[in-house]
């Protein structure tokens, strides 16, 4: 079995999940670090990923899309934190709008990969969690500043229909 | 199972009421306090080092969240877990358990072609 341990903390929104792989710690790397197959894995079968852009250097980029059966596109961003080859990568993830601009207010996951050599095999972890308070901070705001944006659209219908 | 960042996109006021709640240490601990057993904001606030109306406030937060209800019994106003709210939250983290499960799943696909590719 492929994944061997997991954790849900509920209070903390954060989770990590330990899986194991028949292959080394330096081939388990690539799979991160060569875009053409990370798009392989990281989307489902029916939304697979592109990746147009994959900077793997800290403070990089990578952007993507995936497709879904009818053609739409939901596009994401990364952003490289930490990396520490081969077995140590940090990076935040998080949406994107059409012009692959970050959507900062639909959550930022900030994840972490380790990678640990096991006699032939090599055991992955990946811990999940969001950001720090300020970043969560600004998803705060541009969220209020959506709501008041819809109160102020709920009350010209109002008056509308006046 | 819907894609996440389909289902991410049509509840997202929601979800962002939960992250925001649950950002901060001091509110986290609340939830958890208030999940094992009810507590009024008095007996939360003699917990904290902070206000009682920093305390009330974070409770207030927690409340627009869906993640604790608050009812006023006597002079006491008693703060008890939602469980509706933290299955909300719960489920949001399933989502995330499924979708790195298939994607370990489908790494180790790859992984195996490679033996593949080894046999004479």
């Amino acid at each position: 079995m492929t994944v061997v341990s997991l954790n849900k903390d509920v209070e903390a929104l954060s989770f990590s999940i330990v899986s194991e792989f028949d292959a080394d710690v330096k081939r388990v790397w690539q799979v991160w670090e060569d875009p053409r197959q990370l798009e392989r894995w990281w989307g489902p079968p029916t939304w697979p990923a592109t990746f147009e852009t994959h900077e793997f250097t800290v403070g990089g980029k990578a952007a993507y899309y995936m497709t879904g059966p009818d053609g739409t596109k939901a596009r994401g961003w990364w952003k490289f934190t930490a990396i520490n080859s081969p077995d140590h990568l940090e990076f935040d993830d998080g949406f994107a709008d059409d012009n692959g601009e970050p959507v900062d207010h639909l959550g930022i996951t900030h994840a972490t990969v380790k990678l640990e050599p096991l006699e032939n095999r090599t055991r992955m972890t990946i811990t999940s969690s969001f950001d720090s308070e300020e970043q969560m901070q600004k998803m705060v705001e541009m969220g209020m500043e959506e709501g008041m944006r819809e109160a102020a659209e709920q009350i010209d219908a109002v008056l509308a229909n006046a | 199972m819907v894609v996440d960042k389909l289902s991410k996109h049509l509840s997202n006021a929601e979800i962002d009421r939960i992250f925001q709640a649950l950002a901060d240490a001091t509110r986290r601990d609340i939830v958890a306090r208030v999940t094992a057993g009810e507590y009024s904001v008095s007996g939360l606030a003699a917990l904290y080092t902070m206000s009682f109306a920093a305390v009330q406030k974070h409770v207030a937060v927690l409340e627009r969240a869906s993640l604790v209800t608050k009812e006023k019994r006597g002079r006491e106003q008693i703060v008890r877990g939602n469980h509706e709210g933290l299955q909300k939250a719960r489920h949001l983290l399933d989502q995330l358990e499924t979708i790195w499960r298939q994607r370990a799943d489908r790494i180790a696909d790859i992984l195996a072609e490679d033996d593949e590719k080894d046999l004479p």
